[in-house]
């Protein structure tokens, strides 16, 4: 018998930890510590509901487990036979516990193949990698010997870069295969930096070997005896585990000199990132790792032909890398047989925001938005309105209720106005402003703009004030015509990705929400009541008993009473004058009788 | 370069540090890493210090410090405050935590308050999205916040720095 444990940051921010421990404690208590193993694993995705606990062989689940539920499960489950109903998922809509996860709705329509391993094996134990096929495919890879032969495999299973882009991946590995150089450099882009995508870390944190395993067979393919992971320095337990990984792997000879008596040499060392979301792009990523300023550079050339200290150099995303090892040992024509014609195989989605099951998801290219918020997510939280998902973080778009039925994939995403991204997927419902969050995106980008080119230095920043201006109430109609004509020109002539992209949500909001902006512009109205100055209280004098706390409470002593006293009550209601009011929400805050609203 | 003015212990560590990456100069962004460790900030005076083991100029050592978030200049209190503006965070509300703590400690984001003890900061996703708002105190993970709970976060750590 088998207790996994999460040990993900989210879960561990919970006190999974702990919890492990008080399981280890409890089973020595009842000489069963022989008997059931205690595992801790890496991420099961799960994560509105965790600490998750999951039971083998009979596949039990459990959420939302304290410490103090150990000793229950022990002697319940483990001694007794008998489940924990009351740490089930309780099914929010048929009201029912489920006990196993395959049949809950989260689990349902997701098939792993990044994430195969994420939940299952214990991260800092080589042998439950190779337990589960780990390094069988790099085996074969160099028993065939044959890296034109594999490349071709990669090509043929349509797997393209999880990172954003979506270049085909096989292709990019031929191209640097072809460049021939003393030295050359596989690197695998761990620098995950948008915000609310945390896919890269949670494969690095529960299956590091699969990312060994994938970069010693590109090594191989391309003729790179080297390989270097950059991996932002946020993500310490990332590091901690890919560090132990690459210390295992070395032991079992699958790094270093002759891996597999093959006469292949291969190792890997981790650079750390300091914190620039620009640090993503390629070239960029290279002259970070030379110790520079991570700002990119003109291409071509491209890293293919001088990447890293000016040799031959492929980088691969994470979570592309994590298919590899499947592609090979499964064959390509079952990976090309999951998702839609130009999209292979399945995409890692980070679902967050206003969706009841906040987590790490992993579906086939093809499924509907629809599917992902409404069945996988289980809807919209406290039963409020789908409003718009965010898909792409910083670069991307917003869609809506007309796009819930497109097939997700790399080119209708972009079609729509938005792009795949890394898989950052933020849910937003009637509540959200769509000018304060594109200003939210607008702020991370003037932030994170490596100030190298004029367009996207002083164009975003352009953009930043005209949204502030609109959210403060000052926008006119020149200046959403302005936000339209300047976000063009900075797509059309920013020097990386970064600017080229970073007007895309003010692109699609536009298109999307114009009623919106228009509302902000000429009623001075956030319908969405989330612009601050655009706001007003206002005192509903037929509710209002007249008791003067809001008066009391008001800092700047702007409510006063007025002489209408409604029908039933003794005393006359109150009344705030906006022309002083500074929008705090303390009457709101203290009003006992609902009478205070946001108009 | 003539006014280094940096404890010798400290100008020796920072040396060691140096060393250990074979005064590689592409290593620099390790070399700052640790020295960061080690002292809690990057200080001008340790920074010339780094150029000079590294024989790089200092402008491009400060170019790189100022490049990088992860790099401070000023030092941090002893409980830095960091609440997440990741996106998931941002649509949970996590800008009232923010002002709740600014309030409450009377400082606002990027400064440390008079005795040293909290530092407020914001940071992009530490990727607990699941437990969104989420804010790093000391090191420690506090998530589902409300701006009620701020009060209470900071008593609790107070408590713990004995004020």
């Amino acid at each position: 018998m088998h207790l996994l444990i999460c040990g993900g940051t989210g879960c561990t921010a919970s006190q999974s930890l702990e919890i492990v421990d008080k399981f280890k404690a409890e089973l020595k208590a009842n000489n069963l510590e022989d008997e059931v193993q205690v595992v801790k694993t890496g991420c099961f995705g799960f994560c509105e509901k965790g600490p998750i606990v999951k039971v083998i062989p009979d596949n039990t689940f459990y959420t939302e487990v304290t410490p103090a539920d150990t000793a229950e499960i022990v002697k319940e489950h483990i001694i007794k036979g008998r489940k924990v109903n009351r740490l089930l998922y309780l099914d929010p809509k048929e009201k029912e516990h489920v006990s196993d996860s395959k049949h809950m709705n989260f689990y349902k329509k997701q098939i792993r193949i990044a994430l195969r391993n994420c939940g299952f094996i214990n991260p800092e134990n080589i042998e439950e990698y190779i337990a589960r096929d780990g390094y069988a495919a790099l085996g074969d890879v160099l028993a065939n010997n044959n890296p034109t032969a594999t490349i071709d495999i990669i090509k043929k299973s349509g797997l393209r870069g999880r990172g954003g882009g979506g270049f085909p991946t096989g292709m990019k590995w031929e191209i640097a295969s072809k460049n021939h150089a003393d030295q050359k450099y596989i690197i695998c882009n761990a620098d995950e930096g948008d915000p609310g995508a945390f896919m890269d870390r949670s494969i690095l944190e529960g299956d590091p070997h699969s990312i060994i395993e994938a970069m010693a067979i590109g090594g191989f393919c391309i003729g790179a005896t080297k390989g270097l992971v950059y991996i932002r320095a946020e993500y310490p337990l990332a590091i901690h585990r890919l560090q132990v990984a690459i210390d295992q792997a070395r032991e079992y000879g699958l790094l270093g000199k002759d891996i597999l008596g093959s006469g292949f040499d291969f190792d890997i060392d981790l650079r750390y990132g300091a914190g620039a979301f620009v640090c993503g792009e390629e070239t960029a990523l290279i002259h970070s790792m030379e110790g520079q300023r991570g700002e990119p550079t003109f291409k071509p050339p491209f890293p293919a032909q001088e990447g890293y200290m000016k040799k031959p150099s492929n980088v691969n995303n994470v979570e592309t890398l994590a298919n590899i090892p499947v592609i090979i040992n499964k064959g390509w024509e079952w990976f090309a047989s999951i998702g839609t014609e130009k999209s292979k195989g399945t995409k890692v989605f980070a679902l967050a925001g206003q969706v009841n099951n906040v987590g790490l998801i992993e579906v086939p290219m093809g499924i509907t938005l629809r599917e992902v918020i409404f069945e996988i997510g289980g809807g919209i939280k406290d039963g409020r309105k789908f409003k718009a998902v965010q898909t792409g973080g910083p670069s991307g778009g917003c869609l809506t209720e007309k796009h819930l039925d497109t097939p997700i994939d790399y080119d209708n995403l972009i079609a729509a106005g938005s792009m795949m991204g890394s898989g950052g997927m933020v849910v937003m419902d009637e509540t959200s402003c769509m000018v304060s969050i594109t200003k939210f995106y607008l702020d991370f980008t003037v932030e994170e703009s490596c100030g190298k080119c004029t367009p996207c230095r002083v164009g975003n920043k352009r953009l930043h004030e005209l949204l502030d201006k609109i959210t403060q109430g000052n926008g006119t109609m020149e200046d959403l015509e302005m936000l339209r004509e300047l976000s063009h020109v900075i797509k059309d002539t920013a020097l990386c990705g970064l600017g080229q992209t970073s007007p895309n949500p003010v692109l699609s909001t536009i298109d999307n929400f114009w009623d919106e902006y228009v509302a902000h512009v000429v009623d001075k109205k956030c319908p969405a009541g989330q612009c601050k100055k655009l706001m007003q209280y206002v005192i509903d004098p037929e509710l209002c008993i007249g008791c003067g706390k809001c008066a009391k409470d008001c800092p700047v002593s702007t409510i006063k009473r007025t002489d209408y006293i409604a029908p039933g009550h003794k005393l006359a209601s109150m009344e705030i004058d906006q022309s002083k009011c500074i929008k705090c929400g303390a009457c709101q805050a203290g009003c006992k009788f609902n009478a205070i609203s946001v108009k | 370069m003539s006014s280094i003015k940096i404890k010798k212990e400290v100008a020796d560590k920072i040396e060691a540090i140096c060393k250990s990456f074979n005064n590689d100069a592409s290593e620099l962004i390790n070399v700052l890493h640790q020295t960061q460790d080690y002292l809690g900030y990057l200080p001008t005076e340790a920074q010339e210090v780094i150029a000079k083991h590294l024989n790089i100029s200092p402008a491009k050592v400060f170019g790189v410090v100022s490049f990088y978030s992860f790099f401070s200049m000023v030092p941090k209190g002893k409980c830095p405050v960091a609440i997440c503006l990741g996106t998931a965070c941002y649509v949970r509300g996590a800008e009232k935590i923010v002002d709740a703590f600014s309030q409450r400690l009377n400082i606002n984001v990027g400064e440390t308050d008079k005795d040293g003890i909290f530092s407020l900061n914001t940071l992009r996703c530490v990727g607990a999205c699941g437990l969104a708002p989420v804010a790093l105190v000391n090191g420690q993970v506090y998530g589902r916040l409300v701006a009620d709970d701020v009060k209470r976060i900071i008593e609790e750590n107070k408590a713990k720095f004995g004020i």
